[in-house]
């Protein structure tokens, strides 16, 4: 019987109909055509589903889609707001760090966590924690080198709204 | 096309935000799975549980008699290709061993072979069908590994292969394929004038392109034979002509919309699912959604072929090399066609050698039929060549940069492989890999430098390119190629650079294969440069008519109208007239009508590709655990066109390869299943498992293309594997010639040579 889950989706009220075998990703993608969540492999080795759920990321092939009962749920398309590009997904254009692009909603998704709750992190802990994103274009340098550029022009924003 | 400008650039050479940059870091773009049409069936595959099996009789009735199954296709929907349809010029692909590979026809060749496939409402309801579909089989003995296969009494997966390249033809069948002989010099000669004779064997395991994108389309065949194809590929202009020869239908009949390709690397340079979609949607009168999941991919999707190599060489005491002989065996998979003629050709491109004999043998083997894979061919003869070297470079204590500069081939150097070399950069490429800092940093306790080379050929090929003025002086650049990697913003600068114009007043599209000409597919390395050169030629053709018409409005001879800053300009009187491409635009009604050029070629002229690359590694005694601790990436590039997409290729080229070397290979049971078809267990280089990529963008144009443009992609894939493997024998102290080098294989051949030193 289809589930009746009521959620926010990048801070919108959000509600849809599932079967209770669904994963979030396919509700996402199928449901929602809210397809810039990608699926590389539906068992949570390649992070290109990549959301968050509430403040915790997870890569949604391995999330019920009923589990969104009135949690947070955040996507790729929610990082902007309106027209104006969140620092990630700017580094990202300016540092080059996407060749065919399939990975990097997951990768941007991954990296505002991990900013979120470290600002100024090290080459090796941005390694690590993208460590559950794969890129098979990119040799992960380019990527590295945008998010470590991303955390710098966030500190230095956030220090200049405070100065 | 005239030599390489000596003019300075504006645009080329430039690093401008991508054009479909935003939409990628939005989500917006839309890749082969993300597009749908709201009354599409879901398609679904029946594969092989066997490696080797006989089809004694498929009945489909009780899956076609579940509710909501509209259509099922077997190999019998497929049509037979005739003997004159088999191959396009008497070039691959086969397409009989294509029709067969896609559902197979009395036999099952591999785990994960397709069978039958299904359309249904739903994916449950689809998935349930399969298991509906009834299937009698005779299972039979397989073969995975190369050697085996090769073994008289080997389980035979083609009954009547007869080895080609063989004179006069054996006449019993074997799983050997075809044998190619590359003969340069006299190599009985040359090895009577060598010093000194290094032997060794090597081998490698296949190794999946692993895009993170897997296969997917959608299809929707109208009533009266029209076929539209939503799909991410290589090429469209690749997938109507597969679809059009496998299916039997005109090229007319077919329209092929690009997506979005989430990575292909080679790989996805042929066709699945397509086909079956387009029967599917063909049968039940809907438009028909397939995928694959990650564990078809693995296994019903092309890997690059496994290989066992035996090669020696042979050099003066001076480090001369005299000679070099071997023979390479590679795993084509269940059908003939790996790129062994590729390793002979590449292997030892990077020297001068007088004397070359090798002999490649392309071998059928009970896994997933093998596909290109950057630089198709040429990694692992590459790995055994340049391994040999290393090997030499340490039995004359000699430095293996100088070893390689006093061999490298130059401008005239006769290839083994046939023709003599024109302007290169190979020895520009050792040079600064010797003068890079990373050359001379020091190296600490169980550490070791390897340095390795590669060539690729690029090519050319036809290429078609249509680009509008808009009427507000904004340009639209069109071109039939996928954009694997930033091809677009490659595009748009040269046509920038052409109209003296802006980078943001060009917008590239990638359009159906109804919207322009003919183009060969994305591979190669050839769509920078050959549909570049389509670009460049139609922005000048546009060129002469803006000038035309600004002739027309002055009323002067078009002699006296030159172009530049993307304005026509001409001298009245002393003094100077100009006409922006935006004032032009704008009268086209006055001068003519709408301004457009097109260009079709067929782009001769690509040059050859050089790269050498240092790789510094530590290997730990106790574990065998291989680290890298530097890399740097030096090619020959010609001419930069977005510096920083060509770094993008060096660098993903290099990971690639570090994965090739140290991790990546598939692993079957003893029935001959494939125990990792998945990213957790056939693991791709992850973030943390690498460290910074240094790039040299080496710049020694190419005096064929306008810019001096050569081919990047491939060259940068193959020097990893010699480069890792160079390094981690010299860490280690033993030479290392079985990849991949994982933790147990590299303990394991520190124990045995610390056994014999007892």
């Amino acid at each position: 019987m289809k589930q009746h889950i009521c959620t926010h989706i990048n801070g919108e009220a959000a509600e849809f109909l599932c079967d209770p075998g669904d994963t979030l990703l396919q509700v996402l993608r199928d449901n929602l055509q809210l397809t810039g969540t990608k699926e590389g492999c539906g068992s949570g080795d390649c992070g290109a589903c990549s959301v968050m759920l509430d403040d915790r990321l997870v890569c949604s092939c391995l999330v019920l889609a009923v589990e969104a009962q009135h949690h947070q749920i955040g996507t790729v398309e929610g990082l902007a707001t309106g027209d104006r590009l969140h620092p990630l997904q700017q580094a990202f254009l300016d540092h080059a760090a996407l060749q065919c692009g399939i990975c990097t909603p997951g990768f941007l998704v991954a990296a505002k966590a991990l900013l979120d709750h470290n600002p100024s992190p090290t080459e090796s802990e941005v390694r690590f924690w993208i460590a559950g994103n794969l890129c098979r274009c990119t040799g992960y340098d380019k990527i590295v080198r945008a998010i470590l550029a991303a955390a710098e022009n966030m500190r230095d924003s956030h220090a200049g709204a405070q100065s | 096309m005239k030599h390489a400008t000596k003019k300075p650039l504006r645009s080329v050479g430039t690093r401008p935000v991508r054009p479909d940059g935003i939409d990628k870091v939005t989500g917006r773009a839309l890749f082969s799975a993300d597009f749908n049409l709201p009354d599409a069936l879901h398609g679904a595959v029946l594969r092989s549980p066997f490696a080797h099996a006989r089809i004694l009789s498929i009945d489909t009735t009780r899956a076609l008699a579940l509710a909501g199954v509209k259509a099922v296709v077997t190999a019998s929907d497929m049509p037979a290709i005739p003997d004159d349809k088999v191959m396009i010029n008497a070039q691959p692909p086969d397409f009989r061993d294509m029709s067969a590979n896609i559902l197979a026809r009395e036999k099952v060749l591999y785990e994960g072979h397709a069978i039958a496939a299904v359309a249904a409402k739903d994916a449950e309801t689809a998935n349930r069908a399969l298991q509906l579909i009834d299937i009698e089989y005779e299972v039979l003995p397989h073969v995975i590994d190369v050697q085996q296969a090769m073994e008289p009494g080997a389980p035979l997966l083609h009954e009547n292969l007869i080895t080609k390249g063989i004179n006069p033809a054996p006449v019993q069948a074997s799983n050997i394929a075809s044998r190619h002989e590359q003969v340069h010099g006299d190599v009985e000669l040359g090895f009577a004038q060598a010093d000194i004779i290094l032997t060794e064997e090597f081998t490698t395991q296949p190794v999946h392109q692993g895009y993170i994108e897997p296969h997917a389309c959608l299809a929707r065949v109208a009533s009266d034979g029209q076929t539209e194809i939503w799909c991410s590929s290589q090429g469209q202009f690749m997938v109507r002509a597969y679809c059009a020869r496998l299916l039997d239908m005109p090229l007319s009949q077919i329209r092929v919309m690009p997506l979005e390709i989430g990575g292909g690397f080679g790989g996805k340079t042929t066709v699945y699912l397509e086909p079956l979609a387009v029967l599917l949607s063909r049968k039940s009168g809907l438009p028909v959604k397939m995928q694959m999941s990650r564990a078809d991919v693995f296994r019903a999707t092309g890997p690059a072929p496994g290989s066992y190599i035996s090669m020696k060489i042979g050099a003066r005491k001076d480090g001369t090399l005299v000679a070099a002989q071997g023979i390479l065996c590679y795993q084509a998979g269940a059908f003939a066609g790996s790129p062994v003629r590729l390793g002979c050709m590449t292997a030892f491109a990077p020297y001068d050698i007088a004397n070359v004999k090798l002999i490649g043998y392309d071998i059928v083997v009970n896994r997933p039929k093998s596909a290109a894979y950057r630089a198709p061919g040429a990694p692992m003869a590459s790995f055994a060549a340049e391994s040999l070297i290393d090997m030499l470079a340490q039995r004359l204590d000699m430095d293996p940069i100088d070893l390689r500069i006093r061999n490298a081939a130059r401008e005239g150097t006769r290839t083994a492989y046939g023709p003599s070399f024109k302007e290169i950069g190979y020895l520009e490429t050792l040079e600064a890999a010797r003068a890079h800092p990373h050359y001379a940093a020091p190296l600490g306790k169980n550490q070791g430098r390897g340095v390795a080379s590669g060539f690729w050929f690029n090519i050319g090929g036809q290429s078609s390119a249509a680009l509008t003025l808009n009427e507000d002086g904004t340009v639209m650049v069109a071109t039939g190629n996928p954009d694997i990697g930033g091809s677009r913003a490659s595009m748009a600068l040269m046509a920038a650079e052409v109209l003296q114009i802006d980078v943001s007043q060009v917008r590239p599209q990638i359009v159906d294969t109804s919207s322009i000409a003919y183009s060969d597919l994305t591979g190669g390395s050839r769509v920078t440069f050959a549909v570049g050169m389509a670009v460049i030629q139609a922005a000048s053709d546009m060129v002469v008519k803006l000038q035309e018409r600004a002739a027309t409005l002055w009323d002067v001879s078009v002699e006296h109208v030159r172009w530049q800053d993307g304005c026509a300009v001409t001298d009245v009187e002393g003094r100077e007239e100009r006409l922006s491409l935006a004032a032009l635009a704008a009268q086209t009604a006055k001068t003519g009508g709408p301004i457009a050029a097109h260009v079709s070629l067929n782009a001769q002229g690509a040059g050859p590709g050089f790269g050498t690359h240092i790789c510094d590694v530590e290997v730990d005694p106790d574990t065998g655990r291989v680290t890298v601790l530097r890399y740097t990436a030096v090619q020959d590039v010609g001419k930069a066109v977005h510096p920083s997409y060509v770094e993008g290729q060096l660098q993903g080229g290099a990971a690639q390869g570090i994965g090739w070397a140290l991790n990546e290979a598939y692993m079957y049971d003893e029935n001959g299943a494939q125990l990792n078809p998945g990213f957790l267990d056939y693991r791709v280089p992850v973030a943390s498992d690498l460290p910074m990529i240094d790039t040299v963008l080496v710049e020694v144009p190419n005096p064929r293309h306008p810019f001096g443009v050569r081919g990047v992609g491939e060259v940068p894939i193959i020097p990893p594997l010699g480069a890792v493997a160079n390094a981690v024998s010299r860490a280690s102290g033993v030479r290392h010639v079985d990849l991949p080098m994982s933790p147990p294989a590299v303990l394991k051949a520190i124990q045995r040579a610390a056994r014999r030193r007892r």
